[in-house]
Order: C-alpha cells, then structure tokens, then sequence
C-alpha cells in the first residue's frame, strides 16, 4: 500500500460521503451539500491525476535551468472548469430550494413528492 | 460562401451561443427586435445544420475533423500521436443529429413565440433556449470527451432553468431541483469516468482513445460509469422517474426541445458502446445490457402511460417508452456484431432505431405542441375536466390524430416504416423482443386513443373555446408535414441519411479513429 | 426507390396508401348504391339500444378519461400497484435506482463480460 496513493483514497472517501448525504439526508440543502461533496472528491481525483512525483508547477516563466519533472497541465484546466461548472450547478440547485421552500413550507425531501406515480 | 461550409461545425455551437448572450441586451429595445433576432438566430442555426448535412451526405459521407484553432482546421495537430487541440469530428452519426436537433429547435422556437406572444418574461426563456440549443449541437459535434462533458453540463443547466422557469407553479420548482440533482450527478460520474481514462492513456480525444483503449478493470469501471450516467440521462429504466417530471413540467414547447436532449444523451451511449469502446468490449454482454434494458424501458413506459389523468405527463411517458425502440434497435445490432459472420438483420436494426430517434423527435413534438395548445384551450391539464375541444379547434385535432398514430406505429406513416425494421430485426435475433415491442405498440395506440376520447371528443363545451393561434398551428403542420413526408418516401430517406449514420456505427471504430490519428501531422 | 427492405420483408407505403384508397373507392361505392327513400327523424333512422329507450341527457354524457380503459386496468392490477408504488416521487428514490444500476452495471461488466 503505497503512501502516494494516499490522495485518491480521499477522494473516493469524498464520494461516498456525497453519496451518502445524497441518499440519506432529508434535508434539501443538506442533499446540495451532498452534490458539493462529490464534485470536490471528483475535482481532487482530477487534479491528482496529473501528478509526477517531485514535480514543479509547470510555468515554464523563470523555471529552474536544468528543468525537473514538471506536473501535468491539462488536468488543471479541467478541474477549473469543473470547479465552475459546479458553481453554477450549487447555484441552481440552491435556487430551486428556495422556491420550493416559498411554495411547499417545508424543505423535509420526504414530503415534496407532489410529483408521484 | 464556401467558408461558412468550411467553418459550419463550429458555428453551429457559436451561432446560438451568440444568440444567448445578445438576447437580453436586444430584449431592452423591444419584442420585436427580439422576435425577430432570435428567429434570425434560429434559422441560421437549422439553415446551417441542414447545409453541413446534406453537403456531408451528397459527398459520400466521409466523415472529417474541424480543428478549434491551428494553422488548418482540417488537420489534427499530433503530439507524440496524441491531439493536443479540441476536434470536432463529424461522421454520419453526428451529422444525422444535427439534423433533429435543427427540426425540433426550429420549430420549439416558433412555437414559444405564440407561446408567449401574451405574457412577459419571455427574453430569459429565449436566451436559454439558445443556450441549450447550443449545448445540444455541441455534445453531438465533439470528438473530445472532456469538451463533451462541458456541453452536457451546459444543456444540464439550461434545460433545468427552462423545467423550473415558471417560479409560480409550485410543481415546476419540484422537477427543476429533481431534474438538477440527478443530471448533475450523473455528469460528475461521467467527469469520475473521464479523469479515469485520462489517468490511464492521458489524452482526452475520442478517436485517440479508441485506438489504445484496453480491457483492464479500470475501463470496465470507465465503461461502467459512462453508460449509467448517459443512460439515466436518456431516460431508460429503472433512471427514467426523472423524465415525466421533466417534460411535464416544462412549458410546451420546451417538452420538445428536451426530448432532443435526451437523444443527444442516447446518441453519446451509441458513441461510447460502439466507437470509444468497439475494439475492446465483449459485443453480446453489451449488447444484451441494452437489449433488457430496452425492454423494460418500452413496457414500463407505455404502461405508466395508460394509467395518468396528466396530458402532458402520459405524452411523457410514452416519450420514455420509445427511447426504449431506440435503445432496442442499437442494442441488437451491437448484440450481433460481436458473431463471427455478421448478420444482415444488425444493420437493419440499427438503421431501425436510429430512423427512430427521427420520427420519434418528429412525432413527440407534434404532440407536446399539440398538447400545450389544448391545454391553453380547455384551461386545465386534467384529462377527466376537458372534452369536446374537437369541434372548435379542427387543425390542432388533426395534427394530435397524425402524431399519435405515427407514434404508435399506424401505416403509412413514418413511426411504422422505423418500427417496421426494428420488429423485423428483433424478431430474428429472439421472437420475444419483437412480441414485447408490437404489443407495446398497440398499448401505446390505446394511450392516444384515451387522449383522444377524453380531449377531443364528447359534447360541446360550456364556453366555446378558440382555435389555436396560427403561430401555434404553422410548427405543428411543419412537423406534421415531416411525419407524412417520410413515412411515405422511406426508402429515400433511410438510404441517404440513416444508412450512413447507421454504417457509422455497425463497421466499427475504424474510420472515425483513422480520421484523426492516421492524418494528422 | 420508395420502399423499405428489410432483408426479410419489403413496406412500400406508396403501394399501401393506394390500395387503402381503393378499398375506400370500393366501400364508398358500396354505401352508394343502398336505397335513398329513407326518412330521416323517424323511426327508420332511430338507434337500436336492445330495445331500452335512449336516455335524454345524452348531450351530456362523456366518459372520462381514467375510465376509459378501467376493465385492463384493472386485470393488471397486480403489476399496476407494484409498479406504481415504485415511482415514490422522493428524489432519494431515484438516487438510490441510480446506484443500485450502477453497482449492477459493474458486476455485470467486471465479473462476466
């Protein structure tokens, strides 16, 4: 069991804590925390995906001469986009709660099943 | 001119988001300018989406890159034999949907301008029409899988705003937050499924991936996130419980554009399972995945159907039932075409289910638009308050009889044609399949005749009720015209335009994996 | 040119609209040759309801529409309260269906195929 892999572990704890919430949480906002917890383990299972050990950022700006391992780029990019994509999701999500919490009274999951069968 | 075909990839996605963001500034100046740049945007849109697509079929349907920046779009720029830019590819797949997604965005537009031809609010409404419009054109154009995840989180959020639009309705805001949670869930497994391949092959590109994915655990865990989330996003069972929320609770026309969404979602499932995964995955396990799937997905839906007292929730009901002919269709041909001598019948089936997914689109928009002006004019959604709408809205009765017929798969139109290959296909692959599907045919048939009886049919009502306005009747004759169009000339039109999606697919990964790595330099 | 082939059968609805629009030719035909001198408003053009008198408040009678179809509804009935049941409407529900595919999905993909 190698200590590298220790980041990823954490990340796919992350997710199952969201999953969690998300299943067993009655509470709306605490389902949208859920939602938040899995793309935070999904962004850090991202971002560890572009790493090589004793890497350097990879700015090539005023870089050391003999230029050592730099970490991957492209996983950065993507995980700045998923950061906000997640954003505007959290967003929406916490607006619909709102208008759900205006119409309903009640943000308890169990009860908004108006749309049943 | 020649240069807008050129660049016709790319601006099919810039062309609407454009639109997007223009909206609310021209919206200050007035509807009219409004109305009239977003038909200006919209008809660009489809006048080029359906320029690349018959360009593309003319040519022999040879299916090429557009590169996002470079020197020459055309041509890849590899590193290390990875491409390192975004590529578009267009194959006969992605072209054939880009052509659905032209009709139904179309005509959802010219509806919702009737639609709110009385009521304000309707600048955001268009703004993130286009924005979903873009997103849509987006995920069926890309090559790029990280790109592809992009342009399904934006149709994600654009399609959730439009569901929950109508902050007033209590059961709007309801689906818009159900609708929310599980599209954003599935699109972070697809992001879980994408970070995974890209750890193991580092490059993101299709075509790239095609070519060097292997058979270990980890792309079978890839594989196996990819097809749940895209398919809960199509709408197959046991993931569907979404959809009758959805398309019931968005406004009329906007039910239409959202069944294109979840084609497009059923197209990325068809992308994955036969070019991403072809080389590696066992073709009958897969397949056979589909195939229940399917199954379960056409029976449960239509029978869910007969039992709801909402118009537009049963409409929706049977919308998920004929994702399950789609799915059907593709499923047998990937099921045989793993056989060492390929059958006939696999192409067939999936030149049934992809003709499919076009009458589909045609007929189940007909009946959304139809359905958003009934209940305009009876004043309620409830099928046991209204009756007797056939005697002053002749043309909307019409129409509502040529889409429920050519949706439950009545000669001659061209739900029958489609319906006519996947029977015929399944049958030769296990009789049981094509029993399931023709029953749940007739069921879908009884459905629209239920619709029908209690809508349309019975004594006059106490008020007399108008005739839909013509903004509203000219889409549903467009569509109406469709459905005639191709279910009398079938051949015509499974030979120009399906057998080249369909051939896409059933030979292989082979062609779409050469165009990008073997021609780049 | 305008027709289907399946490999195993052949659809050309050309044929098909102009053998429908015949059979119609043929059966308009039929109905015109019956007899004219009939009078209308009478007894000779009164429904026949097993001789039960036809109710008064017919231009009020519409059968709804969850009764349309209540004798199949209610054959199925087994399968209809199960089902049914199963479409709760609490979005944990549907996260949990999503799961639980997921996790039938990978036992299918990883230990058979």
């Amino acid at each position: 069991m190698n200590i590298g892999n220790f980041p990823f572990v954490v990340a796919a704890l992350l997710v199952v804590l969201g999953l969690y919430a998300l299943l067993f949480k009655r509470n709306l906002i605490k389902i949208v925390i859920g939602i938040s917890l899995i793309e935070t383990g999904v962004n850090l299972f991202l971002v560890m995906a572009g790493y090589r050990t004793g890497g350097m950022a990879p700015i090539y700006t005023l870089a050391p001469t003999p230029i050592r391992d730099m970490v991957l780029p492209t996983p950065q990019a993507l995980t700045l986009t998923s950061i906000v994509i997640g954003l505007a999701t959290t967003a929406l999500l916490l607006s619909f709660a709102v208008f759900i919490h205006r119409h309903y009274g009640t943000l308890d999951i169990q009860e908004i099943k108006e749309l049943n069968g | 001119m020649n240069a807008l075909l050129v660049h016709a990839p790319v601006l099919l996605v810039a062309v609407p988001l454009l639109g997007a963001f223009a909206v609310p500034i021209l919206g200050k100046l007035g509807r009219g300018v409004r109305d009239a740049f977003i038909g200006l945007i919209i008809a660009v849109t489809a006048a080029l989406a359906g320029w690349l697509a018959a360009d593309f079929f003319a040519g022999g349907a040879v299916p090429f890159v557009y590169q996002l920046g470079g020197q020459s779009t055309g041509i890849p720029l590899l590193s290390g034999g990875i491409p390192i830019r975004i590529l578009l590819e267009i194959d006969g797949l992605s072209a054939f949907m880009a052509l659905i997604t032209a009709l139904i965005t179309l005509t959802g537009a010219f509806f919702s301008f009737s639609y709110w031809k009385n009521r304000s609010g309707g600048t955001l409404y268009f703004s993130l029409f286009l924005l979903l419009t873009a997103g849509i054109f987006g995920m069926q154009l890309t090559g790029d899988l990280f790109n592809f995840f992009v342009f399904l989180e934006i149709t994600s959020i654009a399609a959730c705003g439009l569901i929950g639009f109508r902050v007033w309705l209590r059961r709007s805001q309801e689906a818009g937050f159900k609708v929310m949670t599980l599209y954003t869930l599935s699109g972070l497994f697809v992001l879980l499924a994408i970070g995974l391949l890209y750890s193991e092959y580092g490059g993101l590109n299709m075509g790239y991936l095609a070519g060097v994915l292997g058979t270990g655990v980890l792309d079978k865990v890839a594989l196996g996130l990819l097809l749940t989330g895209l398919a809960m996003k199509a709408g197959a069972v046991p993931l569907h419980m979404w959809a009758p929320d959805a398309y019931g609770e968005a406004p009329a026309p906007m039910s239409a554009v959202l069944v294109a969404n979840s084609q497009a979602s059923l197209y990325a499932v068809f992308r994955i399972v036969f070019t991403l995964f072809g080389a590696t995955v066992s073709a009958a396990s897969l397949g056979w995945i589909l195939i229940v799937l399917a199954l379960l997905t056409i029976f449960v839906g239509v029978t869910m159907a007969l039992i709801q007292s909402d118009i537009k929730r049963l409409i929706a009901y049977g919308a998920v039932s004929q994702i399950g002919y789609m799915l059907l269709g593709v499923g047998v041909g990937l099921a045989v075409s793993g056989h060492a001598a390929l059958p006939d019948y696999g192409l067939v089936a999936i030149q049934g289910g992809l003709f499919h997914m076009l009458n589909d689109a045609a007929c189940v928009g007909l009946l959304f638009f139809a359905s958003g002006a009934v209940i305009r004019a009876a004043g309620t959604r409830n099928l046991n308050q209204m009756g007797g709408l056939a005697h002053h809205m002749k043309w909307t009765t019409v129409f509502f009889v040529i889409g429920a017929f050519a949706l439950a798969g009545v000669p001659p139109f061209n739900g029958f044609a489609s319906k006519f290959l996947i029977y015929e296909a399944s049958f030769q692959l296990s009789p049981f399949l094509s029993i399931i599907a023709i029953l749940s045919s007739i069921l879908l048939l009884a459905v629209f005749v239920k619709v029908f009886q209690a809508a349309f049919l019975g004594p006059r009502p106490a008020q007399p009720v108008a005739e839909a306005p013509v903004g509203m009747l000219i889409p549903m004759a467009v569509l109406a015209a469709v459905v005639i169009a191709f279910g009398l000339f079938p051949g015509f039109f499974v030979d120009h335009i399906v057998t080249p999606a369909a051939k896409a697919l059933w030979d292989g990964p082979a062609a779409y994996i050469t165009t990008v790595v073997g021609l780049g330099g | 040119m305008n027709g289907l082939q399946s490999g195993f059968g052949a659809w050309n609805p050309i044929a098909w609209t102009l053998l429908f629009l015949g059979i119609l030719v043929l059966a308009l035909f039929v109905r015109s040759r019956g007899r004219r001198d009939y009078k209308r408003g009478t007894g000779q053009t009164k429904v026949f309801l097993s001789g039960n008198e036809e109710p008064e408040e017919r231009g009020g009678l519409h059968v709804r529409a969850d009764n349309l179809y209540w004798g199949m509804v209610d054959g199925l009935s087994g399968y209809y309260r199960r089902v049914r049941a199963l479409h709760t409407g609490v979005l944990s529900d549907y996260v949990a269906w999503f799961i639980g595919a997921l996790a039938l999905m990978f036992v299918i993909l990883v230990l058979v195929g």
